[in-house]
C-alpha cells in the first residue's frame, strides 16, 4: 500500500479514534466498577464491538439478565448494522481476504467514513477494478483506506477498553455514578436522531411503551416486552407513519 | 452471573451482533431487493429503541425515586439541555456525568 493511503486512512480515522478511546475507556471503567476486569472488557470489545450495546450488556451481566434478553436486545440494537451492510455489499465482496473482516468491523462511525468516500469519488458503477479516470480515489485505494480505517478504529476501541479497566483498578475509591455516561450517551443519540427527522412518533412510542411497561412489570423485566410491543405497534402504525416520514425515499 | 454464564452471555451477544452484520451479505446478498416492511422498520426502529433504552437507563425511578431516581432525572435533563444548546456529544456526556457524580454526594 502507498504511504498516502495510510495517511488518508489515518486522518480520516483520527476523530473517530479519539472518541472511541474516550467512550471505550468509560466502558472499561463501567465494567471494572461492575466487577469485570479489563480482560472481560477486551473480550467483549474484540468479539461484540458495538458502542451502545456493550454498555447495556455490562448492566445485563451485573444484574443477571436472561440469555434471551441478551440475545434479543443484541438483535434489536444492532439491527441498523444490517442496513449499513447493504450499502457496501459490492465493495466488501471485492476485498478478497479482507471481506469477512470488513463485515465484522462495520460500526456507525466506520460506515460514516466509508460513505464519505463514496461521495468524493465520481464512481462508475461498472468499474470495479478502479480503472475509472474520473475518480479522485481509485476503487482499490478507497478499499485500502476502508480496510485500514476499520483496523485503526477497532484497535483504538480495544485499547480504550483495556485502559479504562486498568484505570478503574488503579483508582482506589469506587467512582459512584460513572455508569451515568451510558445514560448520557443514549440521551445525546436520541436527541441527534430527533433532530434528523420530522417524524417523532417512533421515538414517542418507544418512550411511552418503555415507561408504561416499566411501571407495570418493573425494572428487572420490562425491556424484552417493551422491545416487542414497540416493534409491534410500529408495524401496525406503518400506514400512518410511513407517509409522514418525509420525502427522502430512495 | 458466574464466569461461565458471563462467557456464554458475551458469546451469545457476539453471535447475534455478527448475525445482523452478516445478514445482508448472506441471506439477501443475491437478490438486492429488501422487503419494504424491513426497510421501513430499519428507518424507524433506531429512534424508538433509543427511547426505550433511555427509559431503561432511568429504571431506578420506580424503586428508588427519592435517591437514585431523582439524581438520574436531574442529570438527564442537564444532559438534554446541554446537548440541545451546544450540540457537542463529548461535552454533554462529560458535564452531565460530572453533575450526576456530584449529585450522588448531595442527594443520598
Amino acid at each position: 500500500m502507498e504511504k498516502s493511503t495510510w495517511k488518508t486512512a489515518f486522518t480520516k480515522s483520527l476523530p473517530i479514534m479519539g472518541s472511541y478511546l474516550f467512550v471505550s475507556m468509560a466502558y472499561g471503567l463501567v465494567m471494572q466498577e461492575a466487577g469485570y476486569s479489563y480482560l472481560w472488557s477486551l473480550l467483549t470489545s474484540f468479539t461484540v464491538y458495538t458502542g451502545a450495546f456493550q454498555f447495556v450488556l455490562a448492566t445485563f451481566l451485573s444484574s443477571g439478565a436472561s440469555i434471551l434478553t441478551v440475545a434479543l436486545t443484541a438483535l434489536f440494537m444492532n439491527s441498523r448494522q444490517f442496513f449499513y451492510g447493504l450499502t457496501f455489499v459490492d465493495d466488501f465482496r471485492h476485498m478478497g481476504k479482507r471481506y469477512p473482516y470488513m463485515i465484522c468491523t462495520m460500526t456507525d462511525e466506520t460506515y460514516a467514513i466509508n460513505c464519505s468516500m463514496l461521495s468524493t469519488t465520481e464512481r462508475d458503477p461498472h468499474d470495479t477494478e478502479g480503472k475509472s479516470l474520473t475518480s479522485k480515489l481509485s476503487d482499490k485505494q478507497r478499499r485500502d483506506i476502508m480496510f485500514l480505517a476499520a483496523i485503526f478504529c477497532r484497535s483504538s476501541w480495544m485499547i480504550g477498553a483495556v485502559l479504562g479497566g486498568i484505570l478503574g483498578q488503579l483508582i482506589p475509591i469506587q467512582i459512584e455514578g460513572i455508569d451515568f455516561c451510558m445514560t448520557a450517551l443514549f440521551v445525546t443519540i436520541l436527541i441527534d436522531q430527533w433532530r434528523s427527522t420530522k417524524m417523532h412518533l417512533p421515538a414517542l412510542i418507544g418512550g411511552g411503551c418503555g415507561l408504561l411497561l416499566l411501571f407495570l412489570i418493573g425494572a428487572d423485566r420490562f425491556m424484552l416486552p417493551a422491545l416487542i410491543l414497540v416493534s409491534g405497534l410500529l408495524l401496525i402504525l406503518q400506514k400512518k407513519i410511513e407517509p409522514e416520514e418525509g420525502t427522502n425515499h430512495e | 452471573m458466574n464466569e461461565k454464564m458471563t462467557l456464554i452471555a458475551i458469546l451469545v451477544a457476539a453471535v447475534c451482533t455478527l448475525l445482523m452484520r452478516a445478514l445482508p451479505f448472506t441471506l439477501l446478498g443475491r437478490k438486492r431487493e429488501v422487503p419494504k416492511k424491513i426497510r421501513y422498520l430499519g428507518r424507524i426502529l433506531p429512534s424508538a429503541i433509543m427511547a426505550v433504552l433511555v427509559i431503561y437507563c432511568v429504571r431506578d425511578i420506580t424503586t428508588d425515586f427519592s435517591g437514585k431516581g431523582i439524581r438520574e432525572i436531574i442529570a438527564v435533563a442537564c444532559c438534554a439541555g446541554i446537548h440541545i444548546w451546544r450540540k457537542n456529544t463529548l461535552l454533554s456526556i462529560l458535564v452531565s456525568t460530572g453533575i450526576y457524580i456530584a449529585l450522588s454526594y448531595i442527594i443520598v
